[in-house]
């Protein structure tokens, strides 16, 4: 479980994420949603340690993610910026993480099967294309089989067949009772792939509510169109034709 | 293994599993051999006994701007790279994962200094053949060991550097200039030397017997063992204040 409380960022004068609270359940996928520049990322490095909320909490499982031991089995995460060095070969890569946590090294072999990279886990991270990169990423995560997993944006850059095989896995995932949480801007895909939404804007939390009731709460047929509705007033980024 | 010690491992991974890190220490290496050999090849044998030692001291001297490098790109690029990330998702605790990052380039550097300035000395001393500085004299041991101290803890003065500013470009723009200062001999310079000469360069220049305390021109104002004493304490200075960088900032 993931918990959320009065979590705020701010950079300089602007609060990126702006006293949100939510809570993530195990056992279904729960999509994060919003606007570029919304907060998602921000919250999501939070989550994981890795910025320091100016207040508020982010709790895994009852205890921030700084207070648990070997992280990589509890919580398994796919960053929107990728962390790999260009020059380091994808076994290597998943070796040093699966270090760190005292993982044994078939698990490394595991997870490279897994995600359809084992052919090429000799390959430097430089000779990867956007969807082998992204697969990686997904190695890492899954790693030390944990039971959170946060994973922002992970189709960006897959081809449809890696596309199918992200919304396959994030619902076996959650149907094995984990917890999982998945950020990604195609309306569509998201309709698929997740139960549960939560969307928000300009840092503040705009619904937390079933896939269903949203799109109906919204008066839309489709998620797309509900999700328009909801943050057309809270989209900070507008392109050509718009204010 | 310890939490730390599972740490360690990791960060070892990451140094072996880089191509640069075969690249700039064979560099070190070779600018080191190369540099000694020359000078050892232009030594005079009607000097003082002890100048038989400079060689090893001239290479070792340039070839520590490789192994800075060396030193600063490894810390670096876990940061240009966004590696950072993955790193402290993995190792939360800050102060562990830098503690096992300065002891695996620390480890890293000291290991490969030793194997080269054994090589260089062995180098040195058939190059010279006789006249040359023999083992069982205390002011071979003091350049071999002073040396070794010198090369390891600068480069891990550097490394923490690096992980001050975040960045191989930065710290290298910074800390190159002020390491050519040995090989330019500006430590000398009159107007500057009183601030100079205890600049962490400069400080092992006595231990490696480049110079002498005392002495009207090339001298400093501390000992052999004094120098590497302040040697130390800028590595101690630069590790706290890499640490409380690393402790507050977000990744
Ligand atoms: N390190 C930073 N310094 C300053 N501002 C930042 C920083 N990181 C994020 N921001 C700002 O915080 C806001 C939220 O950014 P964030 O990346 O969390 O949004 P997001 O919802 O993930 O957007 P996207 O859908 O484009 O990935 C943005 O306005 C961004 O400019
Ligand atoms: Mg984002």
């Amino acid at each position: 479980m993931i918990e959320i409380h009065e979590l705020t960022k701010r950079y300089r004068q602007k609060a990126a994420v702006d006293g949100l609270s939510f809570t993530v359940e195990p056992g279904r996928v729960t999509g994060f949603l919003g606007p570029n520049g919304a907060g998602k990322s921000t919250t999501i490095r939070m989550a994981l340690g890795l910025d320091r909320p100016t207040s508020g909490r982010a709790l895994i499982d009852g205890r921030p993610y700084a207070e648990l031991e070997r992280p990589l089995t509890r919580v398994g995460a796919l960053l929107e910026a990728d962390a790999v060095h260009p020059s380091r070969s994808a076994f290597n890569h998943l070796l040093w993480l699966a270090k760190t946590n005292g993982l044994p090294t078939s698990r490394v072999r595991e997870v490279l099967d897994e995600t359809g990279l084992a052919d090429v886990a000799g390959k430097t991270a430089r000779t990867f294309s956007l969807g082998m990169r992204q697969r990686l990423g997904v190695a890492a995560a899954l790693l030390g089989d944990p039971d959170v997993l946060i994973l922002d944006e992970p189709v960006n850059g897959l081809d449809p067949e890696g596309v199918i095989w992200i919304r396959n896995l994030v619902k076996r995932l959650a149907a094995e009772g984990r917890t999982v949480l998945v950020s990604s801007h195609l309306m569509a895909e998201m309709a698929l792939t997740a139960e549960h939404l939560v969307v928000i804007g300009r840092g503040r939390l705009l619904a937390d509510t079933s896939t269903e009731e949203f799109i109906a709460a919204n008066s839309g047929s489709t998620l797309e169109e509900a999700f328009m509705r909801l943050t057309g007033a809270s989209v900070e980024f507008q392109g050509g034709g718009g204010r | 293994m310890s939490a730390l010690g599972s740490a360690i491992a990791a960060e070892w991974v990451k140094v072996r599993s880089v191509r640069s890190t075969v690249i700039t220490l064979g560099l070190f290496a070779a600018v080191a051999l190369g540099l000694s050999w020359m000078v050892a090849r232009a030594f005079d044998p009607g000097g003082p006994a002890d100048d038989a030692i400079l060689p090893v001291s001239f290479g070792l001297l340039t070839g520590q701007l490789v192994l800075v490098t060396f030193a600063v790109a490894t810390v670096g690029s876990e940061f240009s790279t966004g590696t950072i990330r993955a790193s402290l998702a993995a190792v939360p605790s800050r102060g562990r994962l830098f503690a096992a990052k300065m002891t695996a380039v620390g480890l890293t550097v000291g290991a490969a200094a030793l194997i080269v300035e054994s090589a260089v000395f062995a180098l040195v001393r058939f190059t010279i053949g006789d006249g040359a500085a023999p083992l069982t004299e205390w002011w071979t041991i003091e350049v071999l060991l002073g040396g070794w101290i010198h090369l390891t803890l600068l480069s891990v003065f550097t490394a923490a550097v690096a992980v001050m500013v975040r960045s191989t470009v930065i710290a290298l723009s910074v800390l190159l200039p002020i390491l050519f200062l040995s090989s330019q001999g500006l430590g000398n310079v009159e107007a500057i030397k009183p601030v100079a000469q205890y600049l962490p360069d400069q400080v092992g220049m006595v231990i490696m017997h480049m110079t002498v305390p005392g002495d009207p021109q090339f001298g400093r104002d501390y000992s052999a063992w004094g120098g590497i004493g302040i040697l130390v304490l800028w590595t101690a200075a630069a590790l706290a204040a890499a640490w409380w960088s690393m402790r507050r900032r977000d990744a």
